[in-house]
Protein backbone atom coordinates (compact mmCIF):
# COMPACT_ATOMS: atom_id res chain seq x y z
CA UNK A 1 0.00 0.00 0.00
CA UNK A 2 1.52 3.26 -1.05
CA UNK A 3 1.20 6.44 0.99
CA UNK A 4 -1.10 8.28 -1.42
CA UNK A 5 -3.83 5.71 -0.77
CA UNK A 6 -3.99 6.90 2.86
CA UNK A 7 -5.97 9.83 1.45
CA UNK A 8 -8.84 7.36 1.02
CA UNK A 9 -9.45 7.61 4.78
CA UNK A 10 -10.24 11.31 4.51
CA UNK A 11 -13.88 10.97 3.34
CA UNK A 12 -14.64 8.43 6.09
CA UNK A 13 -13.10 10.52 8.86
CA UNK A 14 -14.28 13.86 7.50
CA UNK A 15 -17.85 12.91 6.72
CA UNK A 16 -18.66 10.60 9.61
CA UNK A 17 -16.24 12.04 12.19
CA UNK A 18 -17.60 15.57 11.90
CA UNK A 19 -21.22 14.43 11.63
CA UNK A 20 -22.14 15.66 15.17
CA UNK A 21 -21.31 19.21 14.03
CA UNK A 22 -23.22 18.82 10.76
CA UNK A 23 -26.47 17.46 12.23
CA UNK A 24 -28.38 20.74 11.97
CA UNK A 25 -30.85 22.44 9.65
CA UNK A 26 -29.34 25.89 9.36
CA UNK A 27 -27.57 27.45 7.55
CA UNK A 28 -29.16 26.42 4.25
CA UNK A 29 -26.57 26.00 1.51
CA UNK A 30 -27.48 25.67 -2.18
CA UNK A 31 -31.11 25.39 -1.14
CA UNK A 32 -30.49 22.40 1.10
CA UNK A 33 -30.69 22.06 4.89
CA UNK A 34 -27.16 21.83 6.28
CA UNK A 35 -27.13 18.09 6.96
CA UNK A 36 -28.19 17.24 3.41
CA UNK A 37 -25.64 19.68 2.05
CA UNK A 38 -23.01 17.94 4.19
CA UNK A 39 -23.80 14.61 2.52
CA UNK A 40 -23.68 16.19 -0.95
CA UNK A 41 -20.46 18.06 -0.16
CA UNK A 42 -18.68 14.83 0.75
CA UNK A 43 -19.88 13.06 -2.38
CA UNK A 44 -18.12 15.72 -4.41
CA UNK A 45 -15.07 15.67 -2.11
CA UNK A 46 -14.86 11.89 -2.43
CA UNK A 47 -14.68 12.21 -6.18
CA UNK A 48 -12.01 14.91 -6.02
CA UNK A 49 -9.93 12.92 -3.54
CA UNK A 50 -10.17 9.81 -5.71
CA UNK A 51 -9.06 11.81 -8.72
CA UNK A 52 -5.98 13.01 -6.82
CA UNK A 53 -5.19 9.50 -5.62
CA UNK A 54 -5.60 8.12 -9.14
CA UNK A 55 -3.25 10.72 -10.57
CA UNK A 56 -0.45 10.05 -8.11
CA UNK A 57 -0.92 6.33 -7.59
CA UNK A 58 2.11 4.48 -9.02
CA UNK A 59 -0.18 1.50 -9.73
CA UNK A 60 -1.65 3.41 -12.64
CA UNK A 61 1.69 4.18 -14.27
CA UNK A 62 3.01 2.27 -17.24
CA UNK A 63 1.07 -0.37 -19.13
CA UNK A 64 -1.72 -2.39 -17.53
CA UNK A 65 -0.23 -5.36 -15.69
CA UNK A 66 -1.94 -8.59 -16.52
CA UNK B 1 -55.66 -0.19 -21.90
CA UNK B 2 -54.66 3.30 -20.72
CA UNK B 3 -51.78 5.30 -22.19
CA UNK B 4 -49.45 4.82 -19.22
CA UNK B 5 -49.86 1.06 -19.25
CA UNK B 6 -49.13 1.09 -22.99
CA UNK B 7 -45.86 2.99 -22.46
CA UNK B 8 -44.83 0.59 -19.68
CA UNK B 9 -45.63 -2.39 -21.90
CA UNK B 10 -43.58 -0.99 -24.80
CA UNK B 11 -40.53 -0.43 -22.57
CA UNK B 12 -40.92 -3.92 -21.10
CA UNK B 13 -40.91 -5.46 -24.58
CA UNK B 14 -37.94 -3.29 -25.56
CA UNK B 15 -36.02 -4.46 -22.48
CA UNK B 16 -36.80 -8.07 -23.29
CA UNK B 17 -35.67 -7.54 -26.89
CA UNK B 18 -32.40 -5.86 -25.86
CA UNK B 19 -31.78 -8.46 -23.19
CA UNK B 20 -32.12 -11.31 -25.66
CA UNK B 21 -30.29 -9.60 -28.52
CA UNK B 22 -27.30 -8.99 -26.21
CA UNK B 23 -26.32 -12.60 -26.65
CA UNK B 24 -25.66 -12.23 -30.39
CA UNK B 25 -22.16 -13.20 -31.50
CA UNK B 26 -21.15 -14.71 -28.13
CA UNK B 27 -20.15 -18.33 -27.74
CA UNK B 28 -21.81 -18.94 -24.42
CA UNK B 29 -19.65 -20.68 -21.82
CA UNK B 30 -19.73 -20.16 -18.05
CA UNK B 31 -17.19 -17.33 -18.19
CA UNK B 32 -19.16 -15.46 -20.87
CA UNK B 33 -22.43 -16.11 -19.08
CA UNK B 34 -21.30 -14.98 -15.64
CA UNK B 35 -18.65 -12.30 -16.19
CA UNK B 36 -18.87 -11.49 -19.91
CA UNK B 37 -15.52 -13.13 -20.62
CA UNK B 38 -13.91 -10.44 -18.39
CA UNK B 39 -14.26 -8.03 -21.27
CA UNK B 40 -16.31 -5.06 -20.02
CA UNK B 41 -14.64 -1.65 -20.27
CA UNK B 42 -15.21 1.53 -18.32
CA UNK B 43 -18.64 2.29 -19.78
CA UNK B 44 -20.38 -1.01 -19.06
CA UNK B 45 -18.72 -1.42 -15.67
CA UNK B 46 -19.89 2.06 -14.76
CA UNK B 47 -23.47 1.26 -15.73
CA UNK B 48 -23.47 -2.09 -13.97
CA UNK B 49 -21.98 -0.79 -10.73
CA UNK B 50 -24.06 2.38 -10.91
CA UNK B 51 -27.01 0.05 -11.51
CA UNK B 52 -26.72 -0.67 -7.83
CA UNK B 53 -27.39 2.98 -7.00
CA UNK B 54 -30.61 3.11 -8.93
CA UNK B 55 -32.44 0.00 -7.89
CA UNK B 56 -36.14 0.15 -7.06
CA UNK B 57 -34.96 0.42 -3.50
CA UNK B 58 -33.30 3.76 -3.97
CA UNK B 59 -36.09 4.99 -6.25
CA UNK B 60 -39.06 4.05 -4.06
CA UNK B 61 -37.41 3.22 -0.74
CA UNK B 62 -35.15 6.31 -0.81
CA UNK B 63 -38.08 8.66 -1.28
CA UNK B 64 -40.20 6.44 1.01
CA UNK B 65 -37.74 6.78 3.87
CA UNK B 66 -37.30 10.51 3.34
CA UNK B 67 -41.10 10.67 3.57
CA UNK B 68 -41.56 8.53 6.67
CA UNK B 69 -38.25 8.89 8.56
CA UNK B 70 -36.71 12.08 7.20
CA UNK B 71 -32.95 12.60 7.32
CA UNK B 72 -32.27 8.97 8.28
CA UNK B 73 -32.76 8.24 4.56
CA UNK B 74 -29.45 9.96 3.85
CA UNK B 75 -27.77 6.75 4.90
CA UNK B 76 -28.40 5.39 1.41
CA UNK B 77 -26.22 7.69 -0.73
CA UNK B 78 -23.78 7.99 2.20
CA UNK B 79 -22.90 4.30 2.29
CA UNK B 80 -22.82 4.06 -1.49
CA UNK B 81 -20.31 6.84 -2.05
CA UNK B 82 -18.11 5.61 0.79
CA UNK B 83 -18.23 2.12 -0.72
CA UNK B 84 -16.81 3.59 -3.93
CA UNK B 85 -13.97 5.21 -2.00
CA UNK B 86 -13.18 1.86 -0.40
CA UNK B 87 -13.47 0.16 -3.80
CA UNK B 88 -10.50 2.05 -5.20
CA UNK B 89 -8.25 0.11 -2.88
CA UNK B 90 -10.21 -3.09 -2.50
CA UNK B 91 -11.61 -4.27 -5.82
CA UNK B 92 -8.46 -4.28 -7.99
CA UNK B 93 -7.04 -6.82 -5.53
CA UNK B 94 -10.09 -9.03 -5.90
CA UNK B 95 -10.03 -8.69 -9.69
CA UNK B 96 -6.32 -9.52 -9.96
CA UNK B 97 -6.54 -12.68 -7.87
CA UNK B 98 -9.70 -13.85 -9.64
CA UNK B 99 -8.22 -13.31 -13.08
CA UNK B 100 -5.09 -15.30 -12.17
CA UNK B 101 -7.17 -18.19 -10.84
CA UNK B 102 -9.97 -18.03 -13.46
CA UNK B 103 -12.57 -17.33 -10.77
CA UNK B 104 -16.04 -16.27 -11.96
CA UNK B 105 -18.04 -16.18 -8.73
CA UNK B 106 -17.74 -15.04 -5.14
CA UNK B 107 -17.95 -18.48 -3.45
CA UNK B 108 -15.12 -19.75 -5.66
CA UNK B 109 -13.00 -16.81 -4.55
CA UNK B 110 -13.39 -17.75 -0.89
CA UNK B 111 -12.98 -21.47 -1.61
CA UNK B 112 -9.73 -20.73 -3.41
CA UNK B 113 -8.36 -18.30 -0.80
CA UNK B 114 -9.06 -20.72 2.05
CA UNK B 115 -8.42 -23.90 0.04
CA UNK B 116 -11.72 -25.28 1.28
CA UNK B 117 -14.78 -26.40 -0.61
CA UNK B 118 -16.92 -26.14 2.51
CA UNK B 119 -15.98 -22.48 2.68
CA UNK B 120 -17.24 -22.08 -0.89
CA UNK B 121 -20.49 -23.79 0.00
CA UNK B 122 -21.09 -21.62 3.07
CA UNK B 123 -20.42 -18.47 1.06
CA UNK B 124 -22.73 -19.63 -1.74
CA UNK B 125 -25.58 -20.33 0.67
CA UNK B 126 -25.05 -17.07 2.56
CA UNK B 127 -24.89 -15.14 -0.71
CA UNK B 128 -28.18 -16.61 -1.86
CA UNK B 129 -29.73 -15.97 1.55
CA UNK B 130 -28.76 -12.30 1.30
CA UNK B 131 -29.81 -12.04 -2.33
CA UNK B 132 -33.34 -13.33 -1.90
CA UNK B 133 -34.48 -10.32 0.20
CA UNK B 134 -32.75 -8.13 -2.35
CA UNK B 135 -34.54 -9.71 -5.29
CA UNK B 136 -37.77 -9.52 -3.30
CA UNK B 137 -37.20 -5.76 -2.95
CA UNK B 138 -36.96 -5.46 -6.73
CA UNK B 139 -40.04 -7.57 -7.44
CA UNK B 140 -42.07 -5.88 -4.73
CA UNK B 141 -41.03 -2.47 -6.01
CA UNK B 142 -41.83 -3.51 -9.54
CA UNK B 143 -45.30 -4.61 -8.45
CA UNK B 144 -45.92 -1.29 -6.70
CA UNK B 145 -44.66 0.77 -9.63
CA UNK B 146 -46.59 -0.98 -12.36
CA UNK B 147 -49.84 -1.23 -10.44
CA UNK B 148 -49.74 2.43 -9.34
CA UNK B 149 -48.59 3.73 -12.72
CA UNK B 150 -51.25 1.73 -14.57
CA UNK B 151 -53.88 3.31 -12.27
CA UNK B 152 -54.66 -0.13 -10.86
CA UNK B 153 -55.25 -1.82 -14.24
CA UNK B 154 -52.66 -4.44 -13.26
CA UNK B 155 -52.45 -5.78 -9.71
CA UNK B 156 -49.08 -5.67 -7.90
CA UNK B 157 -48.92 -9.47 -7.83
CA UNK B 158 -49.60 -9.81 -11.57
CA UNK B 159 -46.97 -7.14 -12.29
CA UNK B 160 -44.37 -8.90 -10.11
CA UNK B 161 -45.03 -12.18 -11.92
CA UNK B 162 -44.74 -10.64 -15.40
CA UNK B 163 -41.56 -8.81 -14.40
CA UNK B 164 -40.04 -11.98 -12.96
CA UNK B 165 -40.82 -13.92 -16.14
CA UNK B 166 -39.21 -11.29 -18.38
CA UNK B 167 -36.05 -10.94 -16.32
CA UNK B 168 -35.67 -14.70 -15.90
CA UNK B 169 -36.02 -15.17 -19.64
CA UNK B 170 -33.33 -12.79 -20.73
CA UNK B 171 -30.89 -13.71 -17.98
CA UNK B 172 -31.17 -17.35 -18.95
CA UNK B 173 -30.47 -16.52 -22.57
CA UNK B 174 -27.83 -13.80 -22.39
CA UNK B 175 -26.36 -13.94 -18.89
CA UNK B 176 -24.62 -10.73 -17.83
CA UNK B 177 -24.65 -9.38 -21.39
CA UNK B 178 -28.43 -9.04 -21.06
CA UNK B 179 -28.00 -7.00 -17.88
CA UNK B 180 -25.40 -4.74 -19.50
CA UNK B 181 -27.53 -3.93 -22.53
CA UNK B 182 -30.73 -3.26 -20.61
CA UNK B 183 -28.68 -1.11 -18.21
CA UNK B 184 -28.08 1.42 -20.99
CA UNK B 185 -31.80 1.94 -21.48
CA UNK B 186 -32.40 2.02 -17.74
CA UNK B 187 -29.79 4.59 -16.78
CA UNK B 188 -30.80 6.90 -19.59
CA UNK B 189 -34.46 6.82 -18.55
CA UNK B 190 -33.95 7.04 -14.82
CA UNK B 191 -31.55 9.96 -15.17
CA UNK B 192 -34.08 12.00 -17.11
CA UNK B 193 -37.01 11.02 -14.89
CA UNK B 194 -35.35 11.60 -11.51
CA UNK B 195 -33.77 14.96 -12.34
CA UNK B 196 -37.01 16.18 -13.91
CA UNK B 197 -39.20 15.07 -11.00
CA UNK B 198 -36.73 16.23 -8.34
CA UNK B 199 -36.70 19.76 -9.72
CA UNK B 200 -40.22 20.09 -11.11
CA UNK B 201 -42.17 18.80 -8.11
CA UNK B 202 -40.72 21.12 -5.41
CA UNK B 203 -40.86 24.07 -7.80
CA UNK B 204 -44.44 23.28 -8.77
CA UNK B 205 -45.70 23.05 -5.19
CA UNK B 206 -43.45 25.44 -3.29
CA UNK B 207 -41.69 27.58 -5.88
CA UNK B 208 -38.27 26.04 -5.27
CA UNK B 209 -36.19 23.53 -3.36
CA UNK B 210 -35.27 25.79 -0.45
CA UNK B 211 -38.86 27.04 0.06
CA UNK B 212 -39.93 23.38 0.11
CA UNK B 213 -37.43 22.54 2.83
CA UNK B 214 -38.40 25.66 4.77
CA UNK B 215 -42.03 24.55 4.74
CA UNK B 216 -40.99 21.13 6.06
CA UNK B 217 -38.83 22.85 8.70
CA UNK B 218 -41.76 24.96 9.88
CA UNK B 219 -44.10 21.96 10.18
CA UNK B 220 -41.80 19.07 11.10
CA UNK B 221 -38.24 20.25 11.83
CA UNK B 222 -37.32 16.83 13.24
CA UNK B 223 -37.48 15.37 9.72
CA UNK B 224 -34.44 17.33 8.57
CA UNK B 225 -31.89 16.12 11.16
CA UNK B 226 -30.97 12.80 12.71
CA UNK B 227 -32.92 11.91 15.85
CA UNK B 228 -31.52 11.78 19.41
CA UNK B 229 -32.42 8.12 19.70
CA UNK B 230 -33.63 5.32 17.50
CA UNK B 231 -32.45 6.34 14.03
CA UNK B 232 -29.77 8.45 15.69
CA UNK B 233 -26.24 9.44 14.82
CA UNK B 234 -24.79 6.21 16.17
CA UNK B 235 -27.32 4.27 14.11
CA UNK B 236 -26.38 6.33 11.06
CA UNK B 237 -22.61 5.94 11.42
CA UNK B 238 -22.77 2.21 12.16
CA UNK B 239 -25.23 1.48 9.35
CA UNK B 240 -23.27 3.54 6.83
CA UNK B 241 -19.99 1.83 7.72
CA UNK B 242 -21.57 -1.61 7.69
CA UNK B 243 -23.21 -1.14 4.31
CA UNK B 244 -20.15 0.50 2.79
CA UNK B 245 -18.19 -2.57 3.85
CA UNK B 246 -20.89 -4.89 2.55
CA UNK B 247 -21.43 -3.19 -0.82
CA UNK B 248 -18.72 -5.07 -2.71
CA UNK B 249 -19.41 -8.23 -0.75
CA UNK B 250 -22.88 -8.48 -2.26
CA UNK B 251 -22.53 -11.35 -4.72
CA UNK B 252 -23.85 -9.30 -7.64
CA UNK B 253 -21.44 -6.38 -7.15
CA UNK B 254 -18.57 -8.82 -6.62
CA UNK B 255 -19.45 -10.46 -9.92
CA UNK B 256 -19.61 -7.17 -11.80
CA UNK B 257 -16.09 -6.44 -10.53
CA UNK B 258 -14.88 -9.69 -12.07
CA UNK B 259 -16.42 -8.81 -15.43
CA UNK B 260 -14.09 -5.80 -15.79
CA UNK B 261 -11.37 -5.90 -18.44
CA UNK B 262 -8.72 -4.52 -16.11
CA UNK B 263 -7.77 -2.99 -12.78
CA UNK B 264 -7.52 0.49 -14.16
CA UNK B 265 -11.10 0.34 -15.43
CA UNK B 266 -12.21 -0.30 -11.85
CA UNK B 267 -10.11 2.54 -10.41
CA UNK B 268 -11.31 5.01 -13.04
CA UNK B 269 -14.89 4.11 -12.23
CA UNK B 270 -14.31 4.75 -8.54
CA UNK B 271 -13.59 8.41 -9.37
CA UNK B 272 -16.85 9.09 -11.23
CA UNK B 273 -19.25 6.99 -9.19
CA UNK B 274 -19.50 9.20 -6.05
CA UNK B 275 -20.72 12.05 -8.27
CA UNK B 276 -23.42 9.80 -9.64
CA UNK B 277 -24.82 9.31 -6.13
CA UNK B 278 -25.65 13.03 -6.16
CA UNK B 279 -28.66 12.00 -8.23
CA UNK B 280 -30.20 10.47 -5.13
CA UNK B 281 -30.62 13.98 -3.74
CA UNK B 282 -33.37 14.51 -6.30
CA UNK B 283 -35.17 11.44 -5.00
CA UNK B 284 -35.07 12.98 -1.52
CA UNK B 285 -36.49 16.28 -2.80
CA UNK B 286 -39.52 14.31 -3.99
CA UNK B 287 -39.88 12.45 -0.69
CA UNK B 288 -39.73 15.66 1.35
CA UNK B 289 -42.26 17.37 -0.89
CA UNK B 290 -44.57 14.40 -0.35
CA UNK B 291 -44.45 14.95 3.44
CA UNK B 292 -46.35 18.20 2.99
CA UNK B 293 -48.44 17.31 -0.05
CA UNK B 294 -49.73 13.81 0.60
CA UNK B 295 -49.53 13.19 4.35
CA UNK B 296 -50.98 10.07 5.92
CA UNK B 297 -49.21 7.14 4.23
CA UNK B 298 -48.41 4.76 7.08
CA UNK B 299 -45.54 2.28 7.54
CA UNK B 300 -44.56 0.38 4.39
CA UNK B 301 -46.98 2.56 2.39
CA UNK B 302 -44.36 5.32 2.60
CA UNK B 303 -42.73 3.54 -0.35
CA UNK B 304 -45.70 4.71 -2.42
CA UNK B 305 -45.07 8.40 -1.76
CA UNK B 306 -43.12 9.15 -4.96
CA UNK B 307 -45.68 7.54 -7.24
CA UNK B 308 -48.74 8.90 -5.43
CA UNK B 309 -47.34 12.42 -5.59
CA UNK B 310 -46.47 12.02 -9.27
CA UNK B 311 -49.96 10.77 -10.07
CA UNK B 312 -51.44 13.76 -8.29
CA UNK B 313 -49.21 16.09 -10.32
CA UNK B 314 -48.95 14.78 -13.87
CA UNK B 315 -50.85 13.54 -16.94
CA UNK B 316 -51.08 9.78 -17.51
CA UNK B 317 -48.40 9.66 -20.22
CA UNK B 318 -45.81 11.16 -17.84
CA UNK B 319 -46.82 8.56 -15.27
CA UNK B 320 -46.25 5.91 -17.96
CA UNK B 321 -42.68 7.13 -18.52
CA UNK B 322 -42.02 7.23 -14.76
CA UNK B 323 -43.49 3.74 -14.39
CA UNK B 324 -41.37 2.41 -17.24
CA UNK B 325 -38.21 3.88 -15.73
CA UNK B 326 -39.14 2.39 -12.39
CA UNK B 327 -39.75 -0.97 -14.00
CA UNK B 328 -36.22 -0.94 -15.41
CA UNK B 329 -34.75 -0.08 -12.01
CA UNK B 330 -36.15 -3.40 -10.87
CA UNK B 331 -35.28 -5.56 -13.87
CA UNK B 332 -31.61 -4.70 -14.34
CA UNK B 333 -30.40 -5.21 -10.77
CA UNK B 334 -32.62 -8.28 -10.35
CA UNK B 335 -31.03 -9.84 -13.43
CA UNK B 336 -27.49 -9.52 -12.05
CA UNK B 337 -28.63 -10.80 -8.65
CA UNK B 338 -30.30 -13.88 -10.11
CA UNK B 339 -27.20 -14.70 -12.04
CA UNK B 340 -24.77 -14.12 -9.19
CA UNK B 341 -26.76 -16.44 -6.92
CA UNK B 342 -27.12 -19.17 -9.53
CA UNK B 343 -23.52 -19.17 -10.76
CA UNK B 344 -22.31 -19.23 -7.16
CA UNK B 345 -24.47 -22.22 -6.30
CA UNK B 346 -23.57 -24.05 -9.52
CA UNK B 347 -19.84 -23.60 -8.98
CA UNK B 348 -19.70 -24.49 -5.34
CA UNK B 349 -22.25 -27.33 -5.23
CA UNK B 350 -22.93 -28.84 -8.65
CA UNK B 351 -19.31 -28.69 -9.83
CA UNK B 352 -18.13 -30.25 -6.59
CA UNK B 353 -20.77 -33.00 -6.56
CA UNK B 354 -20.38 -33.77 -10.27
CA UNK B 355 -16.73 -33.09 -11.07
CA UNK B 356 -17.11 -34.53 -14.58
CA UNK B 357 -19.77 -31.93 -15.55
CA UNK B 358 -19.04 -30.13 -18.80
CA UNK B 359 -19.52 -26.41 -19.41
CA UNK B 360 -22.83 -27.19 -21.14
CA UNK B 361 -24.06 -29.10 -18.10
CA UNK B 362 -23.08 -26.27 -15.82
CA UNK B 363 -24.91 -23.75 -17.98
CA UNK B 364 -28.04 -25.88 -17.90
CA UNK B 365 -27.88 -26.22 -14.12
CA UNK B 366 -27.26 -22.49 -13.68
CA UNK B 367 -30.37 -21.75 -15.71
CA UNK B 368 -32.48 -24.17 -13.71
CA UNK B 369 -31.27 -22.55 -10.49
CA UNK B 370 -32.18 -19.12 -11.89
CA UNK B 371 -35.75 -20.31 -12.35
CA UNK B 372 -35.78 -21.79 -8.83
CA UNK B 373 -34.57 -18.57 -7.20
CA UNK B 374 -37.06 -16.51 -9.20
CA UNK B 375 -39.88 -18.66 -7.93
CA UNK B 376 -38.73 -18.49 -4.30
CA UNK B 377 -38.35 -14.71 -4.53
CA UNK B 378 -41.81 -14.42 -6.06
CA UNK B 379 -43.38 -16.44 -3.26
CA UNK B 380 -41.73 -14.24 -0.61
CA UNK B 381 -42.79 -11.15 -2.56
CA UNK B 382 -46.42 -12.19 -2.58
CA UNK B 383 -46.56 -13.35 1.05
CA UNK B 384 -44.23 -10.88 2.90
CA UNK B 385 -45.07 -7.33 3.94
CA UNK B 386 -41.91 -5.52 5.10
CA UNK B 387 -40.90 -2.01 4.03
CA UNK B 388 -38.14 -1.99 1.44
CA UNK B 389 -35.51 -0.33 3.65
CA UNK B 390 -35.80 -3.03 6.33
CA UNK B 391 -35.17 -5.78 3.77
CA UNK B 392 -32.20 -3.82 2.45
CA UNK B 393 -30.58 -3.51 5.87
CA UNK B 394 -31.11 -7.23 6.54
CA UNK B 395 -29.37 -8.23 3.30
CA UNK B 396 -26.41 -6.09 4.19
CA UNK B 397 -26.22 -7.34 7.77
CA UNK B 398 -26.03 -10.90 6.45
CA UNK B 399 -23.53 -10.42 3.67
CA UNK B 400 -21.20 -8.21 5.69
CA UNK B 401 -20.44 -11.24 7.83
CA UNK B 402 -18.04 -12.20 5.02
CA UNK B 403 -15.95 -9.07 5.61
CA UNK B 404 -13.43 -10.49 8.12
CA UNK B 405 -12.68 -13.52 5.93
CA UNK B 406 -12.24 -11.29 2.88
CA UNK B 407 -10.00 -8.70 4.50
CA UNK B 408 -7.75 -11.20 6.28
CA UNK B 409 -7.32 -13.09 3.00
CA UNK B 410 -5.91 -10.04 1.20
CA UNK B 411 -2.33 -9.96 2.63
CA UNK B 412 0.18 -12.63 1.55
CA UNK B 413 -0.02 -14.49 4.85
CA UNK B 414 -3.47 -14.92 6.32
CA UNK B 415 -3.51 -14.71 10.10
CA UNK B 416 -6.79 -16.67 10.34
CA UNK B 417 -7.55 -20.16 9.01
CA UNK B 418 -10.57 -21.72 7.36
CA UNK B 419 -12.02 -23.07 10.62
CA UNK B 420 -11.93 -19.65 12.23
CA UNK B 421 -13.35 -18.02 9.10
CA UNK B 422 -16.24 -20.46 8.84
CA UNK B 423 -17.06 -20.38 12.57
CA UNK B 424 -17.00 -16.58 12.54
CA UNK B 425 -19.32 -16.35 9.54
CA UNK B 426 -21.77 -18.82 11.05
CA UNK B 427 -21.78 -17.01 14.41
CA UNK B 428 -22.41 -13.65 12.76
CA UNK B 429 -25.17 -14.95 10.49
CA UNK B 430 -26.99 -16.70 13.34
CA UNK B 431 -26.97 -13.51 15.40
CA UNK B 432 -28.36 -11.46 12.51
CA UNK B 433 -31.10 -14.00 11.82
CA UNK B 434 -32.00 -14.36 15.49
CA UNK B 435 -32.04 -10.60 16.10
CA UNK B 436 -34.17 -10.00 13.00
CA UNK B 437 -36.67 -12.77 13.66
CA UNK B 438 -36.97 -12.26 17.43
CA UNK B 439 -36.62 -8.46 17.07
CA UNK B 440 -34.08 -8.02 19.87
CA UNK B 441 -31.53 -5.30 20.49
CA UNK B 442 -28.67 -4.91 22.99
CA UNK B 443 -31.05 -3.34 25.54
CA UNK B 444 -33.15 -6.51 25.55
CA UNK B 445 -30.35 -8.21 27.48
CA UNK B 446 -28.79 -5.19 29.15
CA UNK B 447 -31.70 -2.84 29.91
CA UNK B 448 -29.43 -0.04 31.14
CA UNK B 449 -27.53 0.25 27.87
CA UNK B 450 -27.31 3.89 26.79
CA UNK B 451 -29.09 4.38 23.48
CA UNK B 452 -25.86 5.50 21.78
CA UNK B 453 -24.92 1.84 21.98
CA UNK B 454 -28.38 0.34 21.65
CA UNK B 455 -28.96 2.15 18.34
CA UNK B 456 -25.89 0.58 16.76
CA UNK B 457 -26.90 -1.59 13.81
CA UNK B 458 -27.38 -5.27 14.68
CA UNK B 459 -25.11 -6.14 11.76
CA UNK B 460 -22.20 -4.31 13.40
CA UNK B 461 -22.68 -6.14 16.69
CA UNK B 462 -22.88 -9.45 14.84
CA UNK B 463 -19.72 -8.47 12.98
CA UNK B 464 -17.81 -7.80 16.21
CA UNK B 465 -18.80 -11.20 17.60
CA UNK B 466 -17.95 -12.73 14.24
CA UNK B 467 -14.39 -11.30 14.42
CA UNK B 468 -14.00 -12.49 18.00
CA UNK B 469 -15.08 -16.04 17.12
CA UNK B 470 -12.88 -16.00 14.02
CA UNK B 471 -9.76 -15.24 16.05
CA UNK B 472 -10.66 -17.59 18.86
CA UNK B 473 -11.33 -20.59 16.63
CA UNK B 474 -8.31 -19.82 14.44
CA UNK B 475 -6.10 -19.86 17.52
CA UNK B 476 -7.64 -23.08 18.88
CA UNK B 477 -7.31 -24.92 15.55
CA UNK B 478 -3.85 -23.66 14.71
CA UNK B 479 -2.36 -27.13 15.23
CA UNK B 480 -4.80 -28.95 12.91
CA UNK B 481 -4.50 -26.28 10.30
CA UNK B 482 -0.70 -26.43 10.27
CA UNK B 483 -0.63 -30.22 10.04
CA UNK B 484 -2.96 -30.00 7.04
CA UNK B 485 -0.78 -27.48 5.30
CA UNK B 486 2.24 -29.73 5.85
CA UNK B 487 0.35 -32.69 4.45
CA UNK B 488 -0.66 -30.65 1.44
CA UNK B 489 2.95 -29.66 0.93
CA UNK B 490 4.01 -33.32 1.13
CA UNK B 491 1.38 -34.16 -1.47
CA UNK B 492 2.79 -31.56 -3.76
CA UNK B 493 6.32 -32.93 -3.37
CA UNK B 494 5.40 -36.57 -3.95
Amino acid sequence: MNAIKLLLFVPFIGFLGLLPYANKIEPYILGMPFLLFWVAFWMVMASIILMIVYKFDPDNKGSESE
Amino acid sequence: MNISLLIIAIILVLALYLGIKARKGKDMDMEQFAVGGRGFGTFFIFLLIAGEIYTTFTFLGGSGWAYSKGAAAYYVPAYIFLAYVLSYWLVPKIWRYSKRHSIISQPEYFASKYKSRSMGMIVAVLGSLALVPYIVIQLKGLGIIVSEASYGAISPVAASVIGAVVVTTYVMISGIHGSAWTAILKDFMILVVVIFLGIYIPVHYFGGIQPMFETVQAAKPEMLVLADQGLSQSWFVSTVLLNALGFYLLPQTFMVVLSSNGERTLRKNAIALPLYTLLLLFVFFIGFTAIMQIPGLQGADGDLSLLRLAIQTFDPWVIGVIGAAGLLTALVPASVMLMAASVGLTNSFFKVLVPSATETHQLIVSRIIIIGISIIALIVTVTGGEALAILNIMSYSLITQLAPSLFFSLPKTNIINKYGAMAGILAGVLIVLYATIADVKVATFLPNTPHVINDISTGVIALLINILVTFLVSALTKQISMQQTEMNDLDKIS
